[in-house]
Protein backbone atom coordinates (compact mmCIF):
# COMPACT_ATOMS: atom_id res chain seq x y z
CA UNK A 1 0.00 0.00 0.00
CA UNK A 2 2.86 2.38 0.79
CA UNK A 3 4.38 1.45 -2.55
CA UNK A 4 6.51 4.24 -3.99
CA UNK A 5 7.96 4.10 -7.48
CA UNK A 6 10.89 6.21 -8.67
CA UNK A 7 10.32 8.11 -11.90
CA UNK A 8 11.78 11.05 -13.83
CA UNK A 9 9.85 14.27 -14.48
CA UNK A 10 9.45 14.92 -18.23
CA UNK A 11 7.55 18.22 -18.03
CA UNK A 12 5.56 20.33 -15.58
CA UNK A 13 2.27 22.21 -15.97
CA UNK A 14 -0.40 24.01 -13.94
CA UNK A 15 -3.73 22.20 -14.18
CA UNK A 16 -6.33 24.46 -12.67
CA UNK A 17 -5.32 24.86 -9.05
CA UNK A 18 -2.66 22.10 -9.01
CA UNK A 19 0.97 21.81 -10.10
CA UNK A 20 1.19 18.62 -12.17
CA UNK A 21 3.88 16.93 -14.23
CA UNK A 22 4.38 14.04 -16.59
CA UNK A 23 6.64 11.43 -14.95
CA UNK A 24 8.30 8.54 -16.79
CA UNK A 25 8.57 5.12 -15.11
CA UNK A 26 10.61 2.80 -17.29
CA UNK A 27 8.56 2.61 -20.49
CA UNK A 28 5.36 4.34 -19.34
CA UNK A 29 4.57 7.88 -18.28
CA UNK A 30 1.69 9.38 -16.35
CA UNK A 31 0.42 12.62 -14.85
CA UNK A 32 1.54 13.11 -11.25
CA UNK A 33 0.65 15.83 -8.72
CA UNK A 34 3.76 17.82 -7.74
CA UNK A 35 2.13 19.91 -4.97
CA UNK A 36 4.21 18.22 -2.24
CA UNK A 37 7.58 18.71 -3.98
CA UNK A 38 7.72 22.48 -4.54
CA UNK A 39 10.35 23.50 -7.08
CA UNK A 40 10.56 20.09 -8.76
CA UNK A 41 11.65 20.48 -12.38
CA UNK A 42 11.99 18.38 -15.55
CA UNK A 43 14.88 15.93 -15.21
CA UNK A 44 14.40 15.51 -11.43
CA UNK A 45 13.81 12.00 -10.09
CA UNK A 46 10.86 11.72 -7.72
CA UNK A 47 9.27 8.97 -5.63
CA UNK A 48 5.60 8.60 -6.61
CA UNK A 49 2.80 7.20 -4.46
CA UNK A 50 -0.91 7.11 -5.51
CA UNK A 51 -0.33 9.77 -8.15
CA UNK A 52 1.61 12.17 -5.91
CA UNK A 53 5.34 12.87 -5.85
CA UNK A 54 6.39 12.49 -2.19
CA UNK A 55 10.11 13.25 -2.38
CA UNK A 56 12.90 14.16 -4.74
CA UNK A 57 15.47 11.34 -4.91
CA UNK A 58 18.94 12.29 -3.76
CA UNK A 59 21.35 10.94 -6.38
CA UNK A 60 24.42 11.70 -4.25
CA UNK A 61 23.02 9.65 -1.35
CA UNK A 62 22.16 6.75 -3.67
CA UNK A 63 25.74 6.76 -5.02
CA UNK A 64 27.18 6.98 -1.51
CA UNK A 65 25.26 3.93 -0.31
CA UNK A 66 26.21 1.87 -3.37
CA UNK A 67 29.89 2.86 -2.93
CA UNK A 68 29.79 1.74 0.73
CA UNK A 69 28.29 -1.57 -0.36
CA UNK A 70 30.94 -2.05 -3.03
CA UNK A 71 33.56 -1.66 -0.30
CA UNK A 72 31.76 -4.19 1.87
CA UNK A 73 31.83 -6.66 -1.06
CA UNK A 74 35.56 -6.16 -1.56
CA UNK A 75 36.75 -6.54 2.02
CA UNK A 76 34.71 -9.69 2.66
CA UNK A 77 36.06 -13.09 1.57
CA UNK B 1 15.36 0.90 -14.03
CA UNK B 2 17.43 3.52 -12.29
CA UNK B 3 17.09 3.53 -8.49
CA UNK B 4 15.63 0.01 -8.62
CA UNK B 5 18.04 -2.32 -10.45
CA UNK B 6 21.12 -1.28 -8.47
CA UNK B 7 19.26 -2.01 -5.24
CA UNK B 8 18.27 -5.49 -6.41
CA UNK B 9 21.75 -6.56 -7.60
CA UNK B 10 23.13 -9.87 -6.42
CA UNK B 11 26.68 -8.81 -5.41
CA UNK B 12 25.69 -6.28 -2.72
CA UNK B 13 22.93 -8.63 -1.50
CA UNK B 14 25.48 -11.42 -0.96
CA UNK B 15 27.98 -9.03 0.65
CA UNK B 16 25.34 -7.75 3.08
CA UNK B 17 24.17 -11.28 3.96
CA UNK B 18 27.78 -12.24 4.77
CA UNK B 19 28.25 -9.09 6.85
CA UNK B 20 25.07 -9.83 8.85
CA UNK B 21 26.18 -13.43 9.49
CA UNK B 22 29.55 -12.09 10.67
CA UNK B 23 28.00 -9.46 12.95
CA UNK B 24 25.35 -11.61 14.70
CA UNK B 25 26.73 -13.51 17.71
CA UNK B 26 23.39 -14.01 19.51
CA UNK B 27 19.72 -14.54 18.55
CA UNK B 28 17.83 -11.38 17.64
CA UNK B 29 14.19 -10.81 16.73
CA UNK B 30 13.54 -7.93 14.32
CA UNK B 31 10.25 -6.63 12.97
CA UNK B 32 9.64 -4.93 9.64
CA UNK B 33 6.73 -2.58 10.23
CA UNK B 34 5.55 -1.98 6.71
CA UNK B 35 3.48 -4.43 4.65
CA UNK B 36 5.37 -3.42 1.50
CA UNK B 37 8.56 -4.53 3.24
CA UNK B 38 6.92 -7.82 4.30
CA UNK B 39 5.93 -8.44 0.69
CA UNK B 40 9.49 -7.74 -0.57
CA UNK B 41 11.09 -9.87 2.16
CA UNK B 42 8.96 -12.91 1.39
CA UNK B 43 9.05 -12.38 -2.39
CA UNK B 44 12.85 -12.10 -2.58
CA UNK B 45 13.47 -14.60 0.24
CA UNK B 46 15.41 -12.01 2.27
CA UNK B 47 14.65 -13.84 5.53
CA UNK B 48 16.16 -17.02 4.05
CA UNK B 49 19.46 -15.18 3.41
CA UNK B 50 19.81 -14.39 7.11
CA UNK B 51 21.66 -16.56 9.64
CA UNK B 52 19.32 -18.69 11.81
CA UNK B 53 20.01 -16.43 14.78
CA UNK B 54 18.39 -13.40 13.10
CA UNK B 55 14.61 -13.78 12.91
CA UNK B 56 12.29 -11.41 11.06
CA UNK B 57 8.71 -11.12 12.30
CA UNK B 58 6.10 -9.28 10.32
CA UNK B 59 4.39 -6.17 11.55
CA UNK B 60 0.97 -4.53 11.28
CA UNK B 61 1.86 -2.17 8.43
CA UNK B 62 -0.72 -3.08 5.82
CA UNK B 63 -3.50 -0.48 6.02
CA UNK B 64 -5.80 -2.49 3.78
CA UNK B 65 -5.40 -5.48 6.13
CA UNK B 66 -6.05 -3.57 9.34
CA UNK B 67 -9.05 -1.59 8.10
CA UNK B 68 -11.69 -2.77 10.58
CA UNK B 69 -14.42 -5.10 9.41
CA UNK B 70 -17.13 -2.68 10.51
CA UNK B 71 -15.61 0.10 8.38
CA UNK B 72 -15.83 -2.17 5.32
CA UNK B 73 -19.42 -2.94 6.26
CA UNK B 74 -20.11 0.81 6.47
CA UNK B 75 -18.53 1.17 3.03
CA UNK B 76 -20.84 -1.60 1.84
CA UNK B 77 -23.90 0.21 3.17
CA UNK B 78 -22.88 3.42 1.38
CA UNK B 79 -21.79 1.77 -1.88
CA UNK B 80 -25.12 -0.12 -2.10
CA UNK B 81 -27.06 3.13 -2.47
CA UNK B 82 -28.27 3.82 -6.02
CA UNK B 83 -27.28 7.51 -5.86
CA UNK B 84 -23.63 6.76 -4.97
CA UNK B 85 -20.44 6.27 -6.97
CA UNK B 86 -18.12 4.54 -4.51
CA UNK B 87 -14.39 4.47 -5.20
CA UNK B 88 -11.08 3.52 -3.62
CA UNK B 89 -7.75 1.88 -4.32
CA UNK B 90 -8.11 -1.53 -6.00
CA UNK B 91 -6.72 -3.62 -3.15
CA UNK B 92 -9.14 -2.01 -0.65
CA UNK B 93 -12.15 -2.82 -2.82
CA UNK B 94 -11.15 -6.51 -2.86
CA UNK B 95 -11.04 -6.94 0.93
CA UNK B 96 -14.02 -8.94 2.21
CA UNK B 97 -16.29 -7.48 4.86
CA UNK B 98 -19.09 -9.37 6.58
CA UNK B 99 -21.04 -9.48 3.30
CA UNK B 100 -18.35 -9.96 0.66
CA UNK B 101 -16.02 -7.40 -0.91
CA UNK B 102 -16.98 -4.05 -2.36
CA UNK B 103 -16.24 -4.90 -5.99
CA UNK B 104 -18.74 -7.79 -5.75
CA UNK B 105 -21.49 -5.19 -5.25
CA UNK B 106 -21.16 -4.34 -8.95
CA UNK B 107 -23.03 -7.57 -9.71
CA UNK B 108 -25.98 -6.13 -7.78
CA UNK B 109 -25.94 -2.90 -9.76
CA UNK B 110 -23.80 -0.75 -7.47
CA UNK B 111 -21.38 1.74 -9.06
CA UNK B 112 -18.04 0.81 -7.47
CA UNK B 113 -14.87 2.05 -9.16
CA UNK B 114 -11.12 1.56 -8.73
CA UNK B 115 -9.08 4.77 -8.71
CA UNK B 116 -5.31 5.08 -8.97
CA UNK B 117 -5.12 8.49 -7.29
CA UNK B 118 -7.46 10.29 -4.85
CA UNK B 119 -7.54 13.09 -7.45
CA UNK B 120 -9.27 10.64 -9.82
CA UNK B 121 -12.08 10.45 -7.25
CA UNK B 122 -12.36 14.25 -7.27
CA UNK B 123 -12.50 14.18 -11.09
CA UNK B 124 -15.41 11.69 -10.87
CA UNK B 125 -17.27 14.14 -8.64
CA UNK B 126 -16.73 16.87 -11.23
CA UNK B 127 -17.97 14.66 -14.06
CA UNK B 128 -21.03 13.37 -12.16
CA UNK B 129 -22.43 16.34 -10.28
CA UNK B 130 -25.83 14.65 -9.99
CA UNK B 131 -24.35 11.67 -8.09
CA UNK B 132 -22.74 11.40 -4.65
CA UNK B 133 -19.09 10.39 -5.06
CA UNK B 134 -17.63 8.73 -1.96
CA UNK B 135 -13.90 8.01 -1.68
CA UNK B 136 -12.79 5.35 0.83
CA UNK B 137 -9.71 7.13 2.23
CA UNK B 138 -7.40 4.57 3.80
CA UNK B 139 -3.67 4.32 4.31
CA UNK B 140 -0.81 5.24 6.58
CA UNK B 141 0.91 8.63 6.77
CA UNK B 142 2.34 7.92 3.29
CA UNK B 143 -1.12 8.17 1.72
CA UNK B 144 -2.61 10.79 4.05
CA UNK B 145 -1.24 13.84 2.14
CA UNK B 146 -2.77 12.61 -1.14
CA UNK B 147 -6.13 11.88 0.49
CA UNK B 148 -6.02 15.24 2.29
CA UNK B 149 -5.40 16.94 -1.05
CA UNK B 150 -8.56 15.33 -2.44
CA UNK B 151 -10.56 16.90 0.41
CA UNK B 152 -8.92 20.30 -0.04
CA UNK B 153 -9.34 20.35 -3.84
CA UNK B 154 -12.97 19.17 -3.66
CA UNK B 155 -13.69 21.96 -1.17
CA UNK B 156 -11.91 24.57 -3.30
CA UNK B 157 -13.83 23.48 -6.42
CA UNK B 158 -17.18 23.60 -4.59
CA UNK B 159 -17.96 19.90 -5.11
CA UNK B 160 -20.78 19.38 -2.63
CA UNK B 161 -21.34 15.85 -3.97
CA UNK B 162 -17.90 14.64 -2.80
CA UNK B 163 -17.25 13.01 0.57
CA UNK B 164 -14.68 10.74 2.23
CA UNK B 165 -15.05 7.59 4.29
CA UNK B 166 -11.88 7.95 6.38
CA UNK B 167 -10.10 5.01 8.01
CA UNK B 168 -6.53 6.30 8.27
CA UNK B 169 -3.93 4.71 10.53
CA UNK B 170 -0.64 5.97 12.04
CA UNK B 171 2.47 3.86 12.57
CA UNK B 172 4.09 5.13 15.82
CA UNK B 173 1.18 4.21 18.17
CA UNK B 174 1.17 0.72 16.61
CA UNK B 175 4.87 0.29 17.42
CA UNK B 176 4.23 1.45 21.00
CA UNK B 177 1.35 -1.03 21.25
CA UNK B 178 3.57 -3.91 20.09
CA UNK B 179 6.33 -2.99 22.55
CA UNK B 180 3.90 -2.90 25.48
CA UNK B 181 2.17 -6.20 24.58
CA UNK B 182 2.84 -8.91 27.20
CA UNK B 183 5.18 -11.51 25.69
CA UNK B 184 6.59 -9.06 23.12
CA UNK B 185 9.63 -10.58 21.36
CA UNK B 186 10.63 -7.71 19.07
CA UNK B 187 14.05 -6.21 19.88
CA UNK B 188 14.54 -3.88 16.92
CA UNK B 189 12.49 -2.36 14.10
CA UNK B 190 13.03 -1.79 10.41
CA UNK B 191 11.29 1.59 10.22
CA UNK B 192 8.76 2.36 7.45
CA UNK B 193 10.69 4.22 4.75
CA UNK B 194 7.80 5.86 2.94
CA UNK B 195 5.89 6.84 6.09
CA UNK B 196 9.10 8.58 7.21
CA UNK B 197 9.45 10.24 3.79
CA UNK B 198 6.37 12.21 4.83
CA UNK B 199 6.71 12.39 8.62
CA UNK B 200 10.48 12.46 9.14
CA UNK B 201 12.23 10.65 11.97
CA UNK B 202 11.37 12.59 15.15
CA UNK B 203 8.47 10.35 16.25
CA UNK B 204 10.78 7.35 15.93
CA UNK B 205 13.50 9.01 17.98
CA UNK B 206 10.95 9.41 20.79
CA UNK B 207 10.02 5.70 20.54
CA UNK B 208 13.68 4.59 20.50
CA UNK B 209 14.37 6.67 23.64
CA UNK B 210 11.24 5.64 25.53
CA UNK B 211 11.49 1.92 24.85
CA UNK B 212 15.30 1.70 24.45
CA UNK B 213 14.83 -0.03 21.10
CA UNK B 214 16.87 0.56 17.93
CA UNK B 215 14.94 1.64 14.81
CA UNK B 216 16.50 1.76 11.36
CA UNK B 217 14.50 3.61 8.70
CA UNK B 218 14.59 1.21 5.76
CA UNK B 219 13.63 1.10 2.08
CA UNK B 220 11.92 -1.64 0.12
CA UNK B 221 14.46 -3.22 -2.23
CA UNK B 222 16.54 -6.27 -1.26
CA UNK B 223 19.71 -4.21 -0.73
CA UNK B 224 17.79 -1.66 1.36
CA UNK B 225 16.20 -4.33 3.53
CA UNK B 226 19.49 -6.13 4.20
CA UNK B 227 21.27 -2.83 4.90
CA UNK B 228 18.55 -2.12 7.47
CA UNK B 229 18.96 -5.55 9.07
CA UNK B 230 22.75 -5.13 9.24
CA UNK B 231 22.47 -1.72 10.92
CA UNK B 232 19.98 -3.15 13.46
CA UNK B 233 22.15 -6.17 14.26
CA UNK B 234 25.22 -3.95 14.73
CA UNK B 235 23.25 -1.74 17.15
CA UNK B 236 21.81 -4.68 19.08
CA UNK B 237 25.22 -6.35 19.39
CA UNK B 238 26.72 -3.13 20.76
CA UNK B 239 23.75 -2.37 23.05
CA UNK B 240 22.71 0.94 21.46
CA UNK B 241 19.18 2.08 20.64
CA UNK B 242 19.38 4.94 18.16
CA UNK B 243 17.32 5.88 15.12
CA UNK B 244 19.37 5.39 11.96
CA UNK B 245 18.41 6.24 8.40
CA UNK B 246 19.35 3.52 5.89
CA UNK B 247 17.16 5.07 3.16
CA UNK B 248 18.87 8.44 2.78
CA UNK B 249 18.22 8.75 -0.96
CA UNK B 250 14.54 9.30 -0.09
CA UNK B 251 14.06 10.10 3.62
CA UNK B 252 15.10 13.45 5.15
CA UNK B 253 15.10 13.75 8.96
CA UNK B 254 12.46 16.50 8.82
CA UNK B 255 10.21 14.62 6.38
CA UNK B 256 8.23 16.49 3.74
CA UNK B 257 7.05 19.86 5.11
CA UNK B 258 4.36 20.46 2.45
CA UNK B 259 2.90 16.97 2.89
CA UNK B 260 2.88 17.23 6.69
CA UNK B 261 1.20 20.65 6.52
CA UNK B 262 -1.76 19.40 4.48
CA UNK B 263 -2.23 16.43 6.85
CA UNK B 264 -2.40 18.91 9.74
CA UNK B 265 -4.91 21.11 7.92
CA UNK B 266 -7.34 18.36 6.91
CA UNK B 267 -6.99 15.64 9.55
CA UNK B 268 -6.78 15.28 13.31
CA UNK B 269 -5.49 12.40 15.44
CA UNK B 270 -8.10 9.98 16.79
CA UNK B 271 -8.34 6.54 18.41
CA UNK B 272 -8.70 3.88 15.71
CA UNK B 273 -9.73 0.23 15.67
CA UNK B 274 -7.35 -2.15 13.80
CA UNK B 275 -8.70 -5.34 12.29
CA UNK B 276 -7.36 -8.27 14.31
CA UNK B 277 -5.88 -6.03 17.00
CA UNK B 278 -8.65 -3.84 18.44
CA UNK B 279 -8.62 -0.17 19.36
CA UNK B 280 -5.21 1.50 19.58
CA UNK B 281 -5.24 4.96 21.22
CA UNK B 282 -4.37 7.89 18.93
CA UNK B 283 -3.54 5.48 16.11
CA UNK B 284 -5.58 7.10 13.36
CA UNK B 285 -6.64 10.24 11.57
CA UNK B 286 -10.16 11.53 11.04
CA UNK B 287 -11.31 14.68 9.30
CA UNK B 288 -10.60 17.84 11.29
CA UNK B 289 -13.64 19.88 12.42
CA UNK B 290 -13.29 22.28 9.45
CA UNK B 291 -13.65 19.33 7.06
CA UNK B 292 -16.21 17.30 9.04
CA UNK B 293 -18.94 18.18 6.49
CA UNK B 294 -17.06 15.94 4.00
CA UNK B 295 -17.36 12.94 6.36
CA UNK B 296 -19.29 10.17 4.56
CA UNK B 297 -20.00 8.33 7.84
CA UNK B 298 -22.08 11.29 9.00
CA UNK B 299 -23.54 12.17 5.65
CA UNK B 300 -24.89 8.65 5.09
CA UNK B 301 -25.55 7.88 8.78
CA UNK B 302 -23.66 4.59 8.94
CA UNK B 303 -21.84 5.21 12.25
CA UNK B 304 -23.97 2.59 14.05
CA UNK B 305 -22.87 -0.33 11.81
CA UNK B 306 -20.73 -2.81 13.80
CA UNK B 307 -19.25 -6.25 13.01
CA UNK B 308 -17.79 -9.35 14.71
CA UNK B 309 -14.48 -10.92 13.59
CA UNK B 310 -14.08 -14.73 13.34
CA UNK B 311 -12.68 -16.17 16.59
CA UNK B 312 -10.39 -18.80 15.00
CA UNK B 313 -8.19 -16.19 13.25
CA UNK B 314 -4.82 -15.43 14.92
CA UNK B 315 -4.05 -12.39 12.74
CA UNK B 316 -3.95 -10.17 15.84
CA UNK B 317 -1.02 -12.18 17.23
CA UNK B 318 0.67 -12.23 13.80
CA UNK B 319 0.32 -8.45 13.47
CA UNK B 320 2.05 -8.04 16.83
CA UNK B 321 4.90 -10.40 15.94
CA UNK B 322 3.87 -13.07 18.47
CA UNK B 323 3.03 -15.71 15.86
CA UNK B 324 3.76 -16.55 12.22
CA UNK B 325 1.32 -17.62 9.48
CA UNK B 326 2.15 -21.32 9.74
CA UNK B 327 1.28 -21.31 13.46
CA UNK B 328 -2.36 -21.03 12.40
CA UNK B 329 -4.30 -24.27 11.83
CA UNK B 330 -6.52 -22.52 9.29
CA UNK B 331 -3.60 -21.20 7.17
CA UNK B 332 -3.88 -22.40 3.57
CA UNK B 333 -6.83 -24.66 4.38
CA UNK B 334 -9.88 -22.86 5.74
CA UNK B 335 -8.19 -19.52 5.14
CA UNK B 336 -6.83 -18.58 1.69
CA UNK B 337 -6.56 -15.30 -0.27
CA UNK B 338 -9.75 -16.27 -2.15
CA UNK B 339 -11.64 -16.93 1.09
CA UNK B 340 -9.76 -15.15 3.89
CA UNK B 341 -10.72 -15.31 7.56
CA UNK B 342 -8.80 -12.29 8.73
CA UNK B 343 -6.60 -9.26 8.37
CA UNK B 344 -3.28 -10.82 7.35
CA UNK B 345 -4.77 -12.88 4.49
CA UNK B 346 -6.95 -10.20 2.89
CA UNK B 347 -4.29 -8.29 0.93
CA UNK B 348 -1.06 -9.28 -0.81
CA UNK B 349 0.84 -7.17 1.73
CA UNK B 350 -0.49 -9.19 4.66
CA UNK B 351 1.97 -11.72 6.10
CA UNK B 352 -0.36 -14.71 5.56
CA UNK B 353 -1.13 -13.80 1.95
CA UNK B 354 2.59 -13.24 1.21
CA UNK B 355 3.46 -16.67 2.68
CA UNK B 356 0.59 -18.23 0.73
CA UNK B 357 1.77 -16.67 -2.55
CA UNK B 358 5.48 -17.38 -2.24
CA UNK B 359 5.91 -20.14 0.31
CA UNK B 360 2.93 -22.51 0.04
CA UNK B 361 4.88 -25.08 -1.97
CA UNK B 362 8.09 -24.80 0.06
CA UNK B 363 6.15 -26.08 3.09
Amino acid sequence: MCLGIPGQIIDVSEQGDLPMGRVRFGGVSRQVCLAHVPGAAPGDWVLVHVGFALARLDEEEARRMLALLAELGEVDP
Amino acid sequence: MKYLDEFRAEAPVRALARAIAGAATRPWVLMEVCGGQTHSIVKYGIDELLPPSVELVHGPGCPVCVTPLEMIDRAHAIASRPDVIFCSFGDMLRVPGSHGDLLSLRGRGADVRVVYSPLDAVALAEQHRDRAVVFFAIGFETTAPANAMAAEVARARGLGNFSLLVSHVRVPPAIASILTTPGNRVQGFLGPGHVCTVMGTSEYEALARTFRVPIVITGFEPVDLLAGVLALVVQLESGTHAVENAYTRVVRPEGNAAARAIIDRVFEVTDRKWRGVGTVPKSGYRLAPEYRDLDAERRFEVEAVTAQEPAVCISGQILKGLKKPRDCPAFGTRCTPEDPLGATMVSSEGACAAYFAYRSRAG
